[in-house]
């Protein structure tokens, strides 16, 4: 084939933006993890869930997270009686440090919910960004390329489960990565190392042994916001109605 | 209980992002579309009688178009990479997508329309006028001097083709701005297709009202007689789309609480507390009611040329408030609540910093300053022009 020096040039600039296009959003490689072979999610047990806020203080540290942002927090419900509509939810500080006691005398029932990115299969966040820094990686996890985002914090607007920010340091935006540095050498995340009682399991879907399929059969599990059909991966084993 | 918060947010939504310059961006855009959309009515649809105003609304265009981006950068985290927007947009992205529509309109719409138009005057002043001025008008013929009848009635034909194609081009640049926020569905305050037309709408009606109160300004400011035609129709044209405009924002409201669905008693709440005063007093009674009321008045009454002009004024001054303080309910409101449903944060706006109150003002500002070099530059009254060639027709 020739190629003239004029269409040489147009052909250059034209080849490097198409292969900047081809690197934005490659997550980092780890020796012999294949990214093809996972499909990552996480399984939530309510039941077991204590309120500790060991996984928040995890995160933080694991993350180095800025005050005030939360890449995961715990919710606590209370609900009276019938009305699910407008459940009573606090987060101090994310739940950092736990939760104020219950008295005797305040009815109703308690419950905790720890919230993180549901690194949806088909995530709004990622639809969104103008130019492709959010991704979902070939396993299944919702990433940021930090070296690329604007900061236009559309992404933000877009998640409906709260779980953006704009690092106020980094003017980017930020999120759990699903502790992507850990996972891909083959541990586990940081708020599911730390939870005392086992409420939190990282779970490959893709994985045939994984005990997450044995689990999804055998018990009622919920999304967040189904509504949204975001192909939420964070499951819930015995999820109030009253949660949103 | 943090300050300003109220029931519960997610606590990373307690930080309200987009900011007064958010609400700044669709409003300066409104008004690139809508003054496009009252020139060519002169054009396109021959109006004559807002001859008078055809170049002044493609001038402001221009100027508001020139400084629309300038909110978007300064908002950005990191504005210096904002060029990736255009060499590696995503696809799926309508922020993305909305770069190209923009440059679309900048350079292939409004600035050949306005070079075409202003072809003739361009190389006659290049002839006439001295020193700086000369070599700046030589550079603005792009090197064709022809003005030959022949070229003038090319001029004039492809000047009507793009003004055929600038109209879907404006409808589509604020059509897609009201995307941006109407296709986000975690975001039941915004998540609507209604979004975009209403946006065209209020664009139109935004423009109209500003090149209507630009142009009495400005004749005034020229001791100049107001052509009384000219501003009668306008004010007509703008009192129609507000009628069409106010309808479907009703249609909107009243579709929202008849379905009331999960998000509305939060909605309702947040529209009869946080929002009463921007949305029901600034926007409905104020910015909308009002001036509609003003101008039927004018429509059915006769009134004397000095009561008509003060109507048009005072209707036009508060609809400019109205389309603002929609703007500002849109982006602003849509953040206020949570979207678990359970709470409300507080917007603080910053004074002087870089999306502060001031820098606000300061970009509000600028395109008038702008508009004021573009007039300085090329005159849009006929018979300023100096030189060779007189103007053909008088200002009326």
């Amino acid at each position: 084939m020739n190629i003239t020096r004029r269409q040489m040039l147009i052909l250059l600039p034209a080849a490097a933006v198409a292969w900047e296009s081809v690197l934005a959003g490659t997550p980092e490689s780890s020796p012999n993890y294949k990214m093809t072979e996972h499909w990552w999610s996480m399984l939530i047990d309510i039941s077991k869930c204590i309120g500790c806020g060991n996984c928040v203080r995890a995160c933080q540290a694991e993350n180095d997270i800025p005050d005030g942002f939360f890449r995961t927090w715990v919710e606590r419900y209370h609900v009276t009686d019938w009305n699910l509509e407008n459940p009573e939810v606090i987060s101090p500080d994310g739940g950092k440090e736990g939760f104020p006691s219950v008295t005797e005398d305040q009815n109703g029932k308690y419950f905790f919910v720890p919230k993180l990115c549901n690194h949806c299969a088909d995530s709004p966040c990622t639809q969104v960004c103008p130019v492709g820094a959010t991704f979902i990686s070939p396993d299944g996890v919702v990433l940021v390329d930090q070296k690329y985002c604007l900061g236009c914090a559309y992404c933000v607007q877009a998640c409906p489960y709260g779980c953006r920010y704009i690092h106020p340091q980094k003017k980017v935006a930020d999120k759990c990565t699903l502790c992507y540095h850990r996972i891909t050498k083959g541990l586990t995340t940081a708020c599911c190392e730390a939870c005392p009682t086992g409420a939190r399991q990282l779970a490959d879907l893709k994985n045939p042994k994984d005990p997450i399929h044995e689990f999804l059969r055998t018990h009622n599990v919920q999304i967040l916001k189904p509504q949204m059909a975001t192909g939420a991966k964070v499951f819930y084993n015995d999820l109030d109605g009253s949660v949103r | 209980m943090m300050t300003g918060v109220e029931g519960y947010m997610y606590p990373n939504e307690i930080t309200l992002y987009w900011s007064v310059l958010i609400v700044l961006y669709p409003y300066i855009t409104g008004l690139v579309a809508g003054a496009f959309i009252l020139a060519s009515l002169e054009r396109v649809f021959r109006v004559d009688a807002v001859k008078p105003t055809y170049r002044l609304a493609l001038l402001t265009a221009l100027a508001f178009l020139v400084v629309a981006p300038l909110p978007l950068q300064l908002h950005l985290g990191h504005p210096e990479r904002s060029y990736e927007m255009y060499f590696t947009p995503h696809r799926t992205s309508a922020m993305a997508m909305f770069g190209f529509v923009y440059l679309w309109y900048l350079m292939a719409v409004l600035t050949v329309e306005i070079w075409l138009d202003y072809r003739r005057d361009i190389v006659v002043m290049s002839q006439s006028s001295t020193g700086l001025k000369r070599w700046i008008y030589r550079v603005l013929t792009l090197g064709s001097s022809n003005i030959s009848e022949r070229a003038l009635a090319i001029d004039e034909r492809v000047g009507w083709l793009i003004t055929l194609v600038g109209i879907p081009s404006a409808f589509l640049l604020h059509g897609y701005v009201g995307f941006i926020f109407g296709s986000i569905k975690a975001n039941p305050w915004w998540s609507s297709p209604l979004m975009p037309v209403v946006f065209i709408f209020s664009a139109m009606v935004s423009g109209i009202a500003a090149v209507m109160l630009l142009y009495m300004l400005i004749m005034r400011l020229r001791r100049e007689k107001i052509d009384m035609l000219c501003v009668d129709t306008i004010a007509r044209y703008l009192f129609y789309m507000f009628i069409i405009d106010f309808s479907l924002e009703m249609l909107d409201l009243i579709h929202r609480i008849y379905e009331a669905d999960e998000s509305f008693r939060t909605l309702n709440f947040m529209v009869h507390t946080k929002l009463y005063f921007s949305q029901i007093v600034l926007q409905i009674f104020v910015g909308t009611l009002t001036p509609i009321l003003l101008l039927a008045l004018t429509q059915v009454l006769k009134f004397p040329e000095i009561v008509r002009k003060r109507m048009y004024s005072v209707a036009g001054c508060l609809t400019l408030i109205g389309i603002f303080a929609m703007r500002w309910n849109v982006v602003i409101g849509g953040q206020l609540f949570s979207k678990s449903f359970l709470g409300y944060t507080t917007y603080k706006m910053a004074l002087a910093t870089r999306e502060g109150l001031l820098m606000s003002i300061a970009l509000t500002l600028l395109p008038l300053f702008i508009l004021w070099v573009l007039v300085k530059l090329l005159p849009p009254w006929p018979e300023r022009v100096q030189g060779a060639f007189p103007a053909e027709t008088p200002t009326q």
